[in-house]
Formats: structure tokens, sequence, C-alpha cells
């Protein structure tokens, strides 16, 4: 398995998710410039966390319109994987390869914190390995992390299972204390129709080491692995 | 063909919660503005664009706006003037 991981004018998360790919998986990386044209034969495409293109406009807008991305969406119709994390995410839903809009934090405070995620859908490539129902503990580090949709796509994404994680307590419950950015129904994660594409706000690639707290991004990693073996 | 100025207001849709515009709003209250109701943070653009007329910079504008300038599941858009430039 080969993955691209695209590093866009302001990316910081970039470098993570790299070493996530060969020191987790051991695994093929390859960073894609922003300014690039071909995926260079990555069969996942990670879209970083960060401050892409300094977040003008809107989070993630101009970055959806860089020559990688078109590749990306390309990429990602045609079935292909596409992890999207963080300001990843944002790009993800610009470019519509997923559904809703990440919107300022509720608090119009930038929040950097530990989050508890329950795993709403295995049924993902980002997911695959982990339990139905699993509490998993990672950070958060975003202004533009509220997840918005209009009330009927919100229906149809939970009735579609494509909620991929919300963010719980300790106990597991969604509760509005829980909810780091005033998210629509503690959703923290999202997944297109067919589970190739997920998008979330917090951060697996930082959730690797022991020292950091927390090793509870593995499981997100590893499902990559079922890829290879299908 | 002629060179306007085309204005537009894009504001977040109505019924989503906007935190920016509620912190203005008592900021405004804490100044002794007790009138003030509502207040909505949007972004406002002046695009200079080369058209034979008016509206038909009018229509390039809504176009960028669909594509690009505002939001499709959480703003909306009003054009607020086209100007000579």
């Amino acid at each position: 398995m080969k993955v691209g991981v695209v590093s866009f004018p302001g990316s910081n998360c970039d470098e993570d998710a790299l070493l996530a790919i060969v020191e987790q998986l051991h695994e093929q990386a390859v960073m894609l410039w922003h300014k690039d044209h071909d995926l260079q034969g990555a069969d996942v495409v990670i879209l970083p966390g960060g401050f892409s293109y300094g977040d003008y406009l809107r989070s993630g807008a101009i970055a959806r319109f860089s020559p990688i991305m078109q590749e990306v969406v390309a990429h990602a119709r045609k079935g292909g994987p596409v992890i999207g994390i963080c300001n990843g995410f944002q790009i993800a839903v610009e470019a519509g390869l997923l559904p809703g809009a990440l919107l300022r934090n509720e608090s119009l405070q930038f929040r950097s914190l530990p989050v508890t995620l329950r795993v709403e859908s295995t049924a993902t490539v980002f997911t695959s390995a982990a339990a139905k129902g699993a509490l998993l503990t990672m950070p958060i580090a975003h202004g533009d992390g509220r997840f918005v949709a209009g009330p009927e796509e919100l229906d149809r994404i939970e009735g579609e299972g494509q909620v991929a994680f919300r963010y719980v307590d300790a106990t597991g419950a969604a509760t509005a204390a829980a909810n780091p950015n005033g998210s629509m129904r503690n959703i923290a994660g999202v997944t297109n129709r067919t589970g190739t594409v997920v998008g979330m706000m917090p951060h697996p690639e930082r959730a690797l080491e022991p020292l950091l707290g927390s090793t509870d991004g593995k499981v997100l990693f590893e499902s990559l692995l079922s890829l290879t073996k299908a | 063909m002629k060179r306007f100025r085309v204005a537009v207001h894009i504001v977040p849709r109505k019924g989503l919660l906007d935190p920016q515009g509620k912190a203005v709003a008592g900021a405004l209250h804490t100044l002794g503005f007790s009138s003030v109701g509502d207040v909505h943070v949007g972004r406002h653009l002046v695009i200079e664009e080369t058209a034979t007329d008016a509206a038909h910079a009018e229509r390039s504008v809504r176009e960028m706006c669909t594509r690009l300038l505002a939001n499709p599941v959480t703003e909306d858009y009003e054009i607020a003037s086209v100007t000579p430039a």
C-alpha cells in the first residue's frame, strides 16, 4: 500500500501523518505537493491538518481548488480512499467529498485538548479495525470545528450511517459538556455513502505514542491495512 | 467592455448559530446600546469585474458566490451594488 499525504502551504500535520504510515504501519508514504498534478500512484490519500492557504475566505475553501485536489477528487470519485483530518476534513467538505460544513467553534475559542470519541460506524476505510461503540481518546486543536448541516441533510447522514465519530463523555454519552465546539449532534467525523472518504476534526496521528498521552489513534491507521489484504 | 465594482454581502444563514454575532451583540449591550437585537457577522467583498454591462457583471459575481465565495450549506449572499469602477 502506498499512502500520499498532501502538503498545502500552511499544512502542519503532514509530517506526523507521513510518520504514522511509515513508523506505525511500515507502509510506503509519499508527500504530495499542492501544485502537483498526480498522486504518484498513491492508493490512499491523507489530507492533513493545518491552516492551508491561511484559512482565507473559509477554512479549506481555497485549498479545494489547488491542482492536487482535482486529482484527489477524481481518486475519491473512483472509490479511492481519502482521509481528511482537521483542516483536511474542512478541505474534503469544501470539495464536496463529504456532507455538511465546519464553522467557528461555538465558544469562539481555539480548543486544544484531549477528547473522547465514540466510534459510530465501522463500515469505513478508517474505522474497519475498530469496534462499534469503542471509546477513543485523542486530541483536538482547532478553531473552526463546529459541524453543521441542514436539518434534512443531518437526518439523512444519520439514517444512512454516515456519522463516523461522536464526541462523548467518559461513559460514552454524547452530552453537551463533552462537545468541544458545538457540533450538531456531537458529530466529530463523517464518512461518504460508501465509507471510502472519512473526515474528522480530532487528530489520530497525534495519538500514536504513549509519551503523548494516548495510542488510540493506532486503530484508525491499522484499519487502512485491511485495504491491502482485500 | 467596461469596468465595474461589484459589492457582495455574505452572511450566515438565518437560524444557524452565529457565535460571533452573539459576542458582538453582547459587547454592544455592555457599552450601553441596549436597543441592539441580534447581530450577524458576515463578509463584505468588493470585486472589480470587466463586463459588457452591469447585468453581466452581476451575473458573473453571482456565479463566483455559488462556486467559491459563499458556502451553500451555511451562508447566503446578496449583491449590494454594481457601480462603474
